[in-house]
């Protein structure tokens, strides 16, 4: 049985790293430090670790503040809250001025569960995709998280970082490399590419065996870095496979489908279909019941492959 | 004694007051032929904050024109966006760049954006321009001169239109909570925002005893009075474990007539003829 552990994990392992290996590094949550895991720094370097309580928007423009004296800020909150009730001020304070504050938002997507739609964030990839300047990741796991984080830190200016809530398999191992804005292929194929990131990766990694059970060979990339994307693979996956499908747990409108159909309808079209909510909120349930109540399911993204290839086959 | 303590130690007397009198009235008439050069801008904002900021870089701020990183240099934050052209003329007048920038304002390709942008624009600390913003950034620049152990001010100015924002007060509790007493919050008291008098659209009084239930020390001045002005900086610079807010009780388009006290001259440009007797007032003609 593969390891379980938390995507937010990662943030907290990676934190205590960048603690010890860098007097520079601080970090502000908004009182969410326990569920984010940024309380795993707050335990270890307190006079570094701000609770800027229950004030997103201060919480930001404070960590553009410390940074543009010359730190690196991390700073946390729920998806939902750093990204939705922040935007602007991620616009106008973060982007603008390009200064070196990494957002990692935990409690992405609709697997947040119980919490219901409030808490349930959809749109973060949408949302910050259009702010010239950052840079968007959503790791498939925890190790991938990790490595996020600390790759993260290194690169001067913004940067958004997706975690999630539950426990899910880890799916990368120590010496796979990553690589901010390279994508990984995990399965080669010639029909068709199943293009996925966070939580969704794994699906479709069962979706592509589903396939290979009735002889069709899909190839899987996880395309943890929505912004840089990697137009390369996705124009390669185009040109050598002639069908895409995208899966995420996210709004269809301006997530990762978008972002992929917009470099394949330009430089080379080929059919696309898109695994994601379609334009809803999200409702109370466990994790697994909510993916499968709005489509989230290695099933679905079965199906969407066949309906690319029945396309791609006119 | 470096260069820099000896002016933040001088005393503020009548020669010092007349060169800061001079200082502002060219600062007014650049802010005029800038705004009518543009064709827009905000002349209203920019004149009631003239004398507070023309104080602070002329008798007190510690920075290095030729060096705007310089690491120690006091921090300046505008938080009121909109009143760039004040911060601009001043800005010049510091020789940050040369002073042809100015009546490029607004144009394309300018260094001088219509609401400050730090990535075009030396001397300019921080883009700002979406109101309520500018104080948080202040709060953070405060606490890391705190972490690193430095000793640089750091001064923001706010309207009282922009006290309505949430984040103020985020950012206020923020301040305090810190107990960063490096922090200089300057409220630009004039009474009126775009649609009419602050009072009436939406009340922030009492604004001083706001601050002061929000942990800062308080003082309130004359904004155009530049005894009483320095006098606060040096107030704010000796308070010790918390955050001075200094509440400037100033005129709305201050220093031109038939702006002064008119909502109306928030956001528009003076045309030709108004730009000329506004400059004639303003003694140069
Ligand atoms: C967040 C935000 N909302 C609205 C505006 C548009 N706006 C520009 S100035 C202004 C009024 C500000 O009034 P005040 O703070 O009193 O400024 P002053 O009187 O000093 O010019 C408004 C609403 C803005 N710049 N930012
Ligand atoms: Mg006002």
């Amino acid at each position: 049985m593969a390891v379980e552990r938390a995507i937010r994990d990662g943030y907290g392992e990676a934190l205590l790293e960048l603690g010890k290996r860098n007097r520079n590094v601080l970090v502000l949550d908004a009182d969410l430090a326990e569920s984010t895991r940024s309380s795993l720094f707050a335990r270890a370097f307190p006079e570094r670790f701000f609770n800027t309580g229950v004030a997103e928007q201060n919480m930001v423009n404070m960590a553009v503040g410390l940074a543009l004296c010359g730190k690196i800020v991390f700073a946390s909150s729920f998806a939902i809250f750093a990204t939705g009730r922040c935007w602007e001020q991620l616009r106008n304070s973060l982007a603008a001025t390009r200064a070196n504050v990494k957002i990692v938002a935990s409690h992405g997507g609709i697997t947040v569960g119980a919490d219901g739609f409030s808490h349930q964030c959809v749109e973060d990839i949408s949302l910050i995709r259009t702010i010239p300047f950052f840079t968007v990741i959503i790791p498939c796991d925890w190790l991938e998280a990790k490595k996020a984080v600390l790759a993260a830190a290194e690169l001067k200016g913004p940067v958004y970082i997706r975690t999630s809530r539950p426990k899910s398999p880890q799916l990368t191992e120590e010496g796979t490399p990553f690589i901010i804005g390279k994508s990984c292929p995990l399965r080669e194929g010639k029909e068709v590419t199943i293009v996925a990131c966070g939580l969704m990766v794994a699906k479709a990694l069962d979706a592509a065996r589903a396939l290979a059970g009735e002889g069709i060979e899909a190839s899987v990339v996880n395309m943890h870095t929505i912004k840089p994307l990697d137009v390369a693979a996705v124009v390669h996956a185009a040109r050598t496979t002639g069908a895409i499908v995208t899966a995420e747990e996210h709004t269809v409108i301006g997530g990762l489908g978008s972002a992929v159909a917009e470099v394949v309808a330009v430089q080379c079209p080929v059919p696309i279909e898109m695994v994601g909510i379609r334009d809803k909120f999200g409702q109370s349930g466990e994790p697994d019941e909510l993916l499968r109540k709005y489509g989230l399911t290695a099933e679905e993204i079965y199906k969407a492959a066949k309906r690319a290839l029945s396309r791609k086959r006119g | 004694m470096s260069a820099s303590s000896k002016l933040l130690r001088r005393p503020v007397n009548d020669s010092v007051i007349k060169e800061l009198v001079e200082r502002a009235k060219a600062v007014r008439c650049n802010v005029v032929k800038m705004i009518a050069r543009a064709g827009s801008g905000h002349p209203g904002g920019s004149l009631s904050i003239v004398d507070l900021l023309t104080a602070l870089y002329f008798a007190r701020l510690n920075h290095r024109p030729k060096d705007p990183h310089w690491t120690d240099r006091d921090r300046v934050i505008l938080s009121k966006g909109h009143a760039a052209p004040t911060l601009y003329a001043i800005l010049g007048e510091c020789g940050y760049f040369p002073k042809t920038e100015l009546l490029k304002l607004r144009k394309l390709g300018s260094m001088l954006q219509g609401h400050p942008d730090m990535m075009r624009t030396p001397g300019v600390e921080m883009s700002t321009g979406s109101l309520g913003q500018g104080i948080s950034v202040a709060v953070g620049m405060a606490l890391a001169g705190k972490l690193d152990k430095k000793s640089y001010r750091v001064y923001t100015f706010l309207g009282d239109g922009e006290l309505q924002e949430g984040q103020v007060w985020e950012a206020a509790m923020a301040g305090a909570h810190y107990a960063l007493d490096n922090l200089c919050a300057v409220i630009d008291f004039n009474g009126l925002q775009i649609d009419g008098r602050v009072q009436e659209i939406m009340n922030p009084e009492p604004i001083p005893r706001k601050w002061e239930a929000f942990g800062w020390a308080v003082k309130e001045v004359n904004g155009h009075d530049f005894k009483e002005i320095v006098a606060a900086y040096d107030w704010a610079a000796g308070i010790k474990g918390k955050p001075a807010a200094v509440v400037a009780h100033t005129i709305k388009g201050k220093g031109v007539s038939f702006m002064e006290s008119k909502a109306h001259w928030h956001g528009v440009a003076p045309s030709a003829e108004e730009a000329r007797r506004a400059l004639m007032e303003l003694g140069e003609g």
